[in-house]
């Protein structure tokens, strides 16, 4: 039996961090200001005691050349976990993920995997402004050959971040850093949780919304806020979305006949539409009404509160749209 | 050909090690020459960028390396594969886009990748493989069995960021690395100096106090003696080198460029620096070698690369089910 523990977001993740460097000397990792400073988020706080600065390694402001490195140091077998310290800096990365990492062991016929993961975190919130609060992760889900998580929940953050580090392949982990605090129980020791399962959060039967990372937690009060109205709405995680597990999602929607899909990243050309087409695809005749879509705002994303705000839905438009769509109108 | 005025002034190895580089660079020639055939005769789609002139750096580098060493190259490869130990069947099969290539036909010639003799491969980004090397570099630091790692890059990358990036990292770090710039006076149809500022680019890794010299990259023998010191430095811990070798691209960009930028008097005075006519012309007055044994070498080398063609010729295109595999490890 597995004791679980109340750990937060932040913990979990770490918790992974030290479990898998300390089973394996070949995990490593880089970034800026991780080793003694600890993380601007104090994300990888203690780990440069425990491993030094031959396995915490910190790196000049230089994310290309760096990341190059690291996607180097994975053909000669190391496993890196590779940290950007916002996800808007993603992409000063994006040469060696996209025309690199990305296609190495396809163009190699499997001569050189590239096991690296890449973990940013992410975000509206904390008015950072349109430079330090961006979710770029359908950039990486666009390009074949990466892997892209998202965990939303403590749990699933530290299992998903312990697959993440023993996949083969090039797996990009996006934190929301608004959940870095949240708590939540973890049972101690490995419970993998497999790249490409989603996970239903929530029964439910009149309604799926589908959310992504901190947007299913807004799932989750919308559909506490729906149980007045005597809705039961499901909510489902899709916790990676590449692989995508269509399966889970599909036989949500098939079960409720709705469909909402929520994502914390750009509306336009995003996540949101993605999931959108796929329910189309495998569901579109079980389907009582449009599918209905929330991603953010396509705008800069701004600094000043009443604006950034305004950026994202909240548990109050989610379950409007939610009841009027189950009611007819 | 024209003969050229004068030998190495550097001193010859032993005969066999001499006649290896000799050979190696006429194996190099001579599959430039054909790839050049085959592509103007329509059996090679795309685009192939050939090295012939450039030989000696390639020779001269890694006929030090061990099969443990790794290199890093640039769209201009053939002559670092081969040189460092590619099977020539493998390569012209891939660059013939066949399936028994080293990528199943899916890389061609700006993918050619060959793990078991220390090749991350060829690659079409200029610059993209100078992050990669040095990663590699930091493993073989990690690994401490004394591995060392080469980039070959053209004078084109000396004005990507991406190069300065990495050489910073590589000095900070003192990764067993060497820089090995393939300067041939233009970056793909525009010459150096109207692109780049400083009239020596030796001047770019001495910023960073990494030992950088300028060599004349049309003698194997010199480029060997400047590639000895910094693999003896980069395997006891010394830290990158910086090799500036300057030398001549006999051909355009690419196969079909009409070279209308070039001068032909220069052209003609660079190849009177003919690396292989030079070596050879050494050997021959040394008495370590005669005109009758390069010959041979050259019929050897004839049928090794004829074989090659007429067993890429007979080879299988890949197949339908080829296209997905390897997307993920």
């Amino acid at each position: 039996m597995h004791n679980a523990r109340s750990l937060t977001y932040r913990a979990a993740v770490l918790e992974a961090l030290v479990g898998e460097m300390r089973r394996d000397d070949a995990v490593i990792m880089l970034g800026e200001d991780i080793g003694a400073a600890g993380g601007v988020f104090k994300q990888t706080d203690g780990l440069f005691t425990e491993f030094g600065a031959g396995r915490i390694i910190d790196t000049p402001i230089s994310e290309s050349g760096a990341f190059g490195i690291a996607v180097g140091a994975a053909m000669a077998g190391q496993r890196p976990v590779f940290e950007v310290m916002f996800g808007d800096f993603i992409t000063l990365i994006m040469d060696q993920l996209v025309n690199q990492a990305a296609k190495l062991n396809y163009m190699s016929a499997g001569q050189f995997k590239v096991p690296l993961v890449v973990r940013t975190a992410v975000g509206i919130g904390g008015n950072l402004g349109p430079q330090h609060s961006q979710s770029l992760h359908a950039w990486s889900s666009h390009i074949p050959g990466l892997k892209v998580v998202m965990p939303s929940t403590p749990v699933d953050a530290k299992n998903l971040m312990v697959a993440a580090i023993r996949d083969d392949n090039p797996v990009l982990f996006f934190e929301d850093r608004m959940l870095y605090n949240l708590r939540g129980d973890v049972p101690e020791g490995d419970y993998l949780v497999p790249i490409g399962s989603a996970d239903v959060k929530r029964e439910g039967s009149d309604v799926t919304i589908i959310a992504t990372s901190r947007m299913v937690h807004t799932a989750l009060a919308a559909a506490d806020l729906l149980v007045k109205d005597g809705i039961s709405a499901e909510v489902v995680d899709p916790r990676s979305l590449v692989p995508l597990d269509i399966a889970t999602l599909v036989t949500s929607v098939k079960k409720t006949s709705r469909a909402i899909v929520v994502d914390g990243g750009y509306q336009q050309y995003g996540v949101t539409g993605e999931i959108a087409a796929t329910i189309a695809e495998y569901a579109f005749d079980h389907l009582d009404a449009p599918v209905i879509r929330f991603g953010s705002a396509d705008v800069p994303i701004p600094f000043s509160r009443t604006l950034e705000s305004l950026m994202l839905p909240d548990a109050g438009n989610l379950a409007q749209a939610a009841a009027a769509m189950v009611r007819g109108r | 050909m024209a003969k050229p005025v004068i030998t190495s002034p550097f001193p010859l190895p032993p005969a066999d090690e001499a006649l290896r580089l000799l050979r190696m660079m006429q194996l190099i020639r001579t599959f430039e020459k054909t790839v050049r055939n085959l592509y103007s005769g329509g059996a090679i789609p795309g685009l192939v960028h050939l090295c012939a002139g450039q030989e000696a750096v390639a020779v001269g580098v890694c006929s030090l390396l061990n099969k443990e060493d790794m290199i890093a190259s640039n769209h201009r490869g053939h002559g670092h594969c081969l040189a460092k130990g590619a099977d020539v069947g493998r390569m012209m099969a891939e660059i013939m886009g066949r399936r028994t290539g080293y990528g199943l036909g899916r890389g061609g010639t700006l993918h050619i990748f060959d793990s078991a003799n220390g090749n991350l491969g060829t690659t079409g980004i200029v610059g993209g493989g100078i992050p990669l090397a040095a990663g590699a570099a930091l493993a073989a630091k990690r690994n401490r069995r004394g591995q060392v790692t080469a980039a070959f890059f053209g004078d084109g990358a000396l004005n990507q960021g991406l190069m300065f990036e990495v050489m910073n990292m590589a000095a900070i770090w003192k990764l067993p690395a060497l820089f090995v710039c393939e300067n041939n006076g233009f970056g793909e149809f525009t010459a150096i100096e109207d692109v780049t500022a400083g009239a020596n680019p030796v001047v770019r890794g001495q910023t960073f106090d990494i030992p950088s010299e300028s060599i004349d990259g049309m003698d194997v023998l010199a480029v060997r003696a400047a590639a000895q010191e910094a693999i003896e430095r980069a395997r006891k811990g010394g830290g990158p080198s910086f090799l500036v070798c300057n030398t001549y691209r006999y051909g355009g960009h690419h196969v079909g460029d009409k070279q209308d930028y070039k001068d032909d008097e220069e052209a003609e005075a660079w190849r009177l620096k003919d690396p292989i006519e030079r070596l050879g012309r050494g050997l021959v007055e040394a008495k370590l070698t005669t005109e009758e044994t390069i010959a041979a070498f050259q019929r050897e080398v004839d049928a090794e690369v004829r074989a090659a063609v007429d067993a890429a010729k007979a080879a299988p295109f890949p197949a339908a089910e080829d296209l997905k595999t390897h997307l993920y490890a």
